[in-house]
């Protein structure tokens, strides 16, 4: 089980997450939703134990992370697998190597064993055979897989994926939705998703939050958030441009000359 | 009003020179640390060192032999009016050993493998792979900066004698086919001339330098905000501030070898 307690974090006086609460049981997809920059990632890393809390907890399986060792927060990491927004492949590395990275750095199996478990891993995505490229030679869409692979192989308790569907076509962002699904049914992981993409949220999702500055302001069933009444919740699922979102955001207005628009000259023709 | 912005620009860059320093001393210390941290993987240390090392072989041989045979031709016009052109071996081996050859070769490392160690931190932090190295309970100094710090250290001193060895072979060129000194004379003078405290003097700094860079690189990297325009803005920073230290550190030990050592 993972606890969030009163999660807080700034980032040069800008409040990202404010007593952000949330506790995810056992064997769940939660799917957190909210806007482009809203603190999702961050809170995904605070989870990770990559970003430490200003204040507050993340507790997991009875343990407050930000309260242990190094060496503690590294063991407990190599339980958790990360799919990270761009893939984070490693450059200078073969998709095989990524792929490994894990069990080559922390876990000393002979080569055999290794390379046994990456071809297990890249068939689980269903990239099957290409361990020896390098992951510059990947579209978008395969290197969410590889960086899932990677994930994988380490045989994590809980998955993370931050934005797994964003910057790939449809076709693909719905393959990799049904990828989170089954390998959760398979895997009985906890799965941690944020996303802003409700589509995916609603056909992964056994439970969804959304995050709202700083703070998880609604969760529930994806019914009950389809079906929410907080204006916030309704305005974000429902993608409209008018609501309580927008209307806190400043909009940019004309302050003096140097900002004003220039009207084209209209020309009229003669004759 | 002008004052005033004056002043609050000169504290703003102050505090970000102290910044810059403070990071750059954790960093430090950090390595120091993790150095002697297990697993050693002795493979990274060695791609990183022929990187750094056997790849800047080309670049090293070539300005090596340009200055070797610049100071040789520049000695030449002095030593000429003098009638002592006999003297320019020694001038130009010791010029070389002490100062130009561990100076030169550092800087152009700097601009070299400096550059491209802060582009490649500075692209993998952008890119996230940095906190991927964290979220697979790897810390990022072992694995990046130790490698490259260790290559560095190491590297450096030998590109050095190696920078050394060709410009002296410059100089020789030079004064034995074109000023007409005897081969054998100016051999002999280039060994009468050079001391061991010559050569370590010169090689000793270089270890430091190869400090310089790879802390002031990988911190530059490590420090990339923003996409491709703040790669390049740690790249040039990472380049100028190695160029200001080693040439600040050199200063230093020039004054610790004359004054303490001399």
């Amino acid at each position: 089980m993972i606890e969030i307690i009163d999660l807080c974090k700034s980032f040069n006086k800008l409040r990202v997450l404010d007593k952000a609460n949330l506790t995810i049981p056992d064997g769940k997809t939660y799917v957190i939703i909210g806007r482009s920059g809203c603190g999702k990632s961050v809170l995904l890393k605070h989870i990770e134990g990559i970003l430490k809390p200003d204040s507050g907890k993340v507790i997991i399986n009875g343990r407050d992370i930000s309260a242990m060792k190094e060496d503690e927060l590294n063991v407990l990491r190599l339980k958790m697998g990360m799919v990270f927004q761009g893939g984070a492949l490693f450059d200078s590395l073969t998709v095989g190597e990524n792929v490994g990275f894990g069990l080559i750095e922390h876990q000393h199996l002979e080569a055999c064993d290794l390379w046994e478990r990456v071809e297990e891993s890249l068939s689980m995505v269903g990239l099957s055979g290409i361990e020896n490229i390098m992951p510059s030679e990947l579209s978008g869409g395969m290197k969410k897989r590889v960086s899932l692979a990677r994930a994988l192989c380490i045989k994590p308790q809980i998955i993370l994926y931050d934005e797994p569907t964003t910057g790939v076509d449809p076709i693909t962002a719905d393959s990799i939705n049904e990828l989170i699904k089954e390998l959760h049914d398979k895997l009985k992981v906890i799965s941690i998703v944020v996303t802003h993409d409700m589509k995916s949220a609603y056909k992964i999702a056994d439970r969804v939050a959304m995050l709202y500055q700083g703070k998880i302001i609604a969760e529930g069933t994806p019914e009950e958030i389809q079906n929410s009444g907080h204006p916030v919740v309704r305005q974000f699922v429902n993608g409209l441009a008018q609501g309580p979102i927008t209307e806190t955001l400043e909009l940019p207005t004309v302050r003096d000359k140097t900002q004003r628009l220039e009207c084209p000259k209209i020309i009229h023709a003669e004759g | 009003m002008i004052l005033e912005r004056f002043f609050t620009n000169f504290g703003k860059k102050i505090i970000s020179f102290f910044y810059f320093f403070g990071g750059l001393s954790n960093l430090a210390w950090q390595t120091i640390y993790w150095i002697f941290v297990p697993p050693y993987k002795k493979e990274r240390i060695i791609e990183q060192a022929k990187k750094t090392g056997y790849d800047s072989l080309p670049i090293i041989s070539l300005i090596g032999l340009f200055i070797g045979m610049i100071l040789a031709l520049q000695t030449a016009v002095l030593m000429q009016r003098l009638g002592s052109e006999m003297y320019i071996a020694s001038i130009v081996a010791l010029s070389l050993v002490r100062e130009l050859g561990p100076v030169i070769t550092s800087l152009v490392v700097a601009g070299r493998v400096g550059a491209s160690i802060t582009a490649e931190i500075g692209s993998m932090q952008v890119t996230e792979q940095i906190d991927a190295l964290e979220a697979f309970a790897t810390n990022p100094i072992k694995y990046l900066v130790v490698p490259r710090f260790l290559a560095l250290t190491f590297m450096l001193p030998i590109l050095t004698l190696y920078a050394n060895i060709v410009g002296i072979f410059g100089g020789y060129a030079i004064c034995v086919y074109r000023l007409g000194i005897s081969s054998s004379m100016y051999l002999k003078i280039t060994t009468e001339s050079l001391w061991y405290k010559d050569l370590f003097s010169g090689l000793i700094k270089t270890v430091f330098f190869g400090m310089i860079i790879a802390l002031v690189s990988c911190y530059e990297g490590f420090n990339v905000e923003g996409g491709a325009e703040g790669v390049g803005k740690a790249t040039r920073q990472a380049v100028v501030a190695s160029f200001i230290l080693i040439i600040a550190a050199d200063c230093l030990f020039t004054a610790f070898f004359y004054f303490i050592f001399p």
